[in-house]
């Protein structure tokens, strides 16, 4: 299964980016191989809107199955769900602290979005 | 003649300068509110409200019976107000700012438009002021269309239009396609560092152009330094004067509370005329 974990930084050490539409990056881990890789979230740490939709729509190609994040908004949150992309929000630390977390069984899955938009 | 009053920082004086121009010229004169965010000339004039109407912009609404999930629409979108995944679009209509492209390129001619009130505009008049106001439902961040759709209103004749303030898409909005643009600011640091953003706008848009001093005794002098250097006309220069702030806070029109100020701005009025039909010339041939 493919996990999507927004950092901060390129590998698993990296801190955890609170935010997720404008997550620096996302490490996409498997957790069959146990490998990762890096995908790039520059265009939206700066798009003027519609970042949180917009890096739904990338995780959703990307073929990531459940995303470990900070925090998740309300247009986020429905284009992540229409994508059948699990949530999992109040995360922190390292990317590695939250796959352990995840892989422990501790998570519930997110039911909403957990913060506002940040637009309206 | 549309001549915009505007400024780069906020809070110089726009509406004053805007509310007492169109009450120092012959009528018929308008007066449009453009500052949709916070209208506020209607403070000043005081103008009888004759009627409202509702200002809409068309977002998609698409028939699940005829898309076939393609994605097109997602594609064009350049503001992410709708994406198409492995299912149905998904539509953000706050996002939308109503172009229309996802309708045109769908090739199943599955998307129709649905009109989403953003705004009002509201038409008053007053002692040979017609006045006509948009107002941004609360909540609502889409305000170029509400500016447009006020400034349909312009007549033809004499039509002063107050600004938002800043150097955004509202202000450009605003600005765009006037006779000239009077640019308010106050002689501190902040209102020189905004008034340079003010004029590289204008200049980027080849609109003609001057500046308003307002409280012109309460800086230094680095703003008509700056505009003696760039060989911008200063129109006029407000006194710091209290009785000018005093008749403010009780919402009075300055050239009420003190009738020598109209000679000014009819003063700033000729310089307008003077200065717009100079400038243009020059643009032209330039």
């Amino acid at each position: 299964m493919k996990i999507a974990i927004t950092a901060a930084g390129d590998d698993l050490h990296a801190p955890l980016d609170p935010r997720f539409g404008r997550a620096a990056r996302f490490i996409l881990y498997d957790t069959e191989s146990k490998e990762y890789a890096v995908v790039d979230n520059e265009q939206n740490l700066n798009a003027p809107q519609g970042a949180g939709v917009q890096s739904a729509e990338i995780l959703s190609r990307s073929g990531a199955e459940c995303l470990l994040t900070g925090h998740c908004g309300p247009k986020a949150f429905r284009t992540l769900t229409a994508a059948g992309i699990c949530v999992y929000t109040g995360l922190s630390g390292t990317v590695a602290d939250a796959i352990r977390r995840f892989e422990s069984g501790e998570l519930g899955e997110a039911s909403g979005a957990d913060v506002e938009g940040h637009w309206q | 003649m549309k001549i915009a009053v505007a400024s780069g920082k906020g809070g110089t004086g726009k509406t004053t300068v805007a509310v007492n121009l169109a009450l120092s010229l012959p009528s018929p004169v308008q007066l449009l509110d453009c500052d949709v965010e916070e209208p506020n000339c209607h403070l000043f004039l005081k103008p009888e409200i004759q009627r409202e109407e509702v200002v809409g912009i068309p977002v998609p609404e698409v028939d699940p019976d005829l898309c076939d999930l393609c994605g097109e629409c997602g594609r064009i979108c350049q503001f992410n107000a709708i994406v198409s995944l492995k299912t149905q679009p998904l539509v953000f209509p706050e996002l939308c700012h109503g172009c229309g492209g996802c309708r045109l390129v769908c090739p199943r001619e599955a998307i129709h438009e649905e009109n989403r009130p953003i705004g009002d505009i509201i038409f008053g008049r007053r002692e040979g002021v017609d006045f006509v106001q948009g107002r941004l439902h609360i909540g609502q961040a889409m305000s170029p269309p509400l500016i447009r759709a006020v400034k349909k209103e312009a007549a033809g004749g004499v039509c002063i239009i107050d600004c938002p303030p800043g150097t955004t898409c509202p202000v450009i909005t605003a600005i765009r396609d006037t006779d000239f643009v009077v640019l308010v600011t106050e002689p501190t640091p902040f209102g020189l560092h905004d008034l340079r953003l003010a004029v590289d706008t204008c200049r980027a848009l080849d609109l003609p152009f001057g500046v308003v001093i307002n409280r012109c005794d309460s800086g230094d002098e680095r703003v008509v330094a700056y505009c003696h250097e760039e060989h911008i006309p200063v129109l006029l220069e407000i006194a710091d004067d209290r009785r000018i702030a005093e008749a403010y806070s009780r919402g009075e029109p300055a050239v009420e509370a003190l009738p020598r100020l109209r000679r000014d701005f009819s003063r700033l009025w000729k310089k307008i005329q003077h200065h717009s039909t100079r400038m243009k010339s020059t643009v032209t041939r330039g």
